[in-house]
């Protein structure tokens, strides 16, 4: 259904679970290396892979990491909290069960605040933050090879089971109407950006390190009872956040405004199709047949610890960016226009290598962006480091070279170039400032049109403009056109 | 405390991946309602504000610090696999969850 129709019709519900990697060095219970990318089974213990007789212990750094988010979030920590058995089948445990927090989260009822894309500023109140280990990696053999529909076998590698995860929980969040989709992105960027900001995690969602499962149900408006909701599960970008939102109330809308009724149960987003589709019905949580872990004693940090913790908090995002905005005198929209676009951090870094920050800005979300846009890749991917942009930007700044060659140094610093002095000093770039040479080629340009310097002595100085650009041509671009102006005002007006 | 139905039976059983004839199931239902019933008589010899108890011993924060502890190989860790492949545990495909 057509999506302003939906929410004519219908109020908006959702609700987020954010799983968040941390960076520890070792796994949740065990001494295994917690990395990214080496081979197979070769970070695995008994203790990860289950073995009989294996004891698990509670990785310290681990828990520290999960009062700070917890605390980060607003929440209360638990004095006492313990961990349980979540029971289930499925090979990517080789436990047969997780070992998770159930009924004693050790972080509980926190709120943040969530600005949207609109400027537009929502409260989202926290239900719980919980630890618990990461699953491993299955890769689905046969059939269409990398799904499970049709797969003949599997192949798993417990590298990543038992890496220390962090599970936020929001409580339902009302009122968002249209923006709910962007709500949600936003919501969990923010938690990307707080989960950096404190250091716990390396926050790469393209790496799994950030991953988000979204509820999304809908109700006619003025109705109390809660719609059916549905789970999209692990929707691993920001902008698929959003579309999988957006997607799920237009189809439930549809099916609910034809007379069907909405089935809870999970459901996998398809990035290529721009579509959800549906996974296996939700179990209950009786299913998973919880109870306390008797291997593992309850966690009871004390007030000390976690006011030492408190203390040791970095800045709040939401602060830093009230304070950026500030240093560098930007209006609402172009700040917001930074923080939509994710740049804040390497703005900040290219403003700290001796950018302007108007520069800055102009550069990360002008040029890189179209550029990052064009290839169709995420700007991190980008060989570019806020040292090359701060670089260029002082180059731009002391007319060493003018917009046009900064353009296209940026493209040879992406294209593996070097730096930009350096490109700028092997190509030969930097702008003629020999006023002699400008002159020269000034007054060559006159010779073809003579009449440019009467109109310019008439007041009609915008006749300027010819004899500019052929000089700028003479010169391979390679001139600074507000020099070369005055020049010709100089040589009319003499 | 309730009955175990056979219903409930199966459903512990299909949790439990564990197959049980019709014969079972009543055997089971009977059996498991009758240890139900004797462990609730704890609720009998507690008042309602005594803390549930999930570790008998009072002992908390028993942790480990996050210093990397040598693992197996990767030949060690797939010794015990009935089949695996590509330095992998190789299972069944089983249409579940990703």
């Amino acid at each position: 259904m057509n999506y302003e129709l939906a929410l004519e019709k219908f109020e908006v519900v959702i609700g987020l679970e954010v799983h968040v990697e941390l960076n520890t060095n070792t796994k949740m219970f065990c001494g295994c290396r917690n990395d990214f990318g080496d081979e197979p089974n070769t970070n695995v213990c008994p203790i990860c892979i289950g073995l009989p007789g294996s004891l698990p212990a509670v990785n310290r750094k681990a828990v520290e990491s999960s009062i700070a988010i917890g605390l980060a979030l607003g929440c209360e920590i638990a004095p006492n909290g313990r961990f349980s058995r979540k029971n289930y089948f499925y090979p990517d445990l080789a436990k047969n069960f997780q070992t998770s927090q159930y009924d004693e989260p050790i972080a509980f009822e926190g709120t943040i605040d969530i600005e949207v894309p609109s400027g537009a500023v929502y409260t989202v109140d926290i239900e719980r933050a919980h630890m618990e280990e990461d699953a491993g990696k299955l890769t689905h053999i046969g059939g269409n090879t990398g799904r499970i529909q049709g797969a003949e076998y599997s192949l798993v590698d417990y590298n990543r089971a038992g890496v220390p995860l962090v599970e936020i929980v929001t409580k339902p969040v009302f009122g968002a109407g249209a923006e709910a989709p962007e709500l949600a992105a936003a919501y969990v960027r923010s938690i990307r950006e707080i989960v950096k900001a404190l250091g716990v995690s390396d926050a790469r969602m393209e790496r799994g390190n950030v991953r988000c499962d979204a509820n999304v149900s809908i109700r006619p408006h003025g109705q109390e009872k809660l719609g059916t909701r549905t789970e999209t599960k692990n929707v691993n970008s920001l902008r698929s956040i959003e579309r999988t939102v957006r997607y799920e109330i237009q189809r439930q809308a549809h099916i609910l405004a034809n007379g069907g009724t909405i089935t809870q149960e999970t459901r996998h987003w398809h990035e290529d199709r721009g579509i959800t589709s549906a996974g296996r019905p939700k179990s209950d949580a009786d299913d998973y047949r919880y109870f306390p872990e008797p291997d593992l004693v309850p966690v009871q940090p004390s007030k000390e610890l976690i006011e030492q913790i408190r203390a040791s908090l970095p800045e709040k995002p939401a602060d830093r960016r009230k304070r950026l905005q500030g240093e560098w005198s930007f209006s609402d929209l172009e700040f917001r226009d930074v923080v939509n676009s994710g740049f804040l951090d390497e703005l900040e870094e290219t403003v700290a290598k001796g950018a302007k920050p108007q520069a800055a800005r102009k550069w990360w979300t002008g040029e890189i962006a179209r550029l990052a846009n064009a290839d169709g890749k995420d700007v991190s991917d980008l060989s570019i480091t806020p040292s090359d942009v701060a670089e260029l930007a002082t180059l731009v700044e002391s007319g060493k070279i003018n917009d046009r060659i900064g353009r296209e140094v940026l493209q040879a610093v992406l294209e593996g170039a070097g730096n930009p002095a350096k490109i700028v000093a092997d190509r030969g770039l930097e702008v003629v400032s020999d006023d002699g040479a400008l002159m020269a080629a000034i007054d060559e340009a006159l010779a073809k049109q003579p009449d440019v310097l009467e109109k310019i002595r008439e007041g009609k100085l915008q006749a300027a403009g010819s004899v500019i650009g052929a000089v700028m041509q003479a010169m391979n671009g390679q001139a600074d056109a507000g020099r070369v102006r005055e020049l010709i005002i100089e040589r009319a007006n003499a | 405390m309730s009955e175990l139905t056979p219903d409930l039976v199966r459903h512990l059983a299909s949790l439990a991946r564990i197959q049980v004839t019709d014969a079972e199931v009543d055997r089971f239902a009977e059996q498991l309602s009758l240890i139900v019933e004797s462990v609730a008589a704890v609720n009998n010899a507690v008042a309602g504000d005594v803390p549930a108890t999930s570790h008998p011993i009072p002992m908390a924060n028993v942790f480990r610090e996050d210093v990397v502890e040598p693992s197996l190989t990767q030949e060690q860790a797939l010794s015990g696999a009935p089949d695996s492949d590509q330095g992998r545990f190789r299972v069944a495909a089983i249409l579940d969850e990703e």
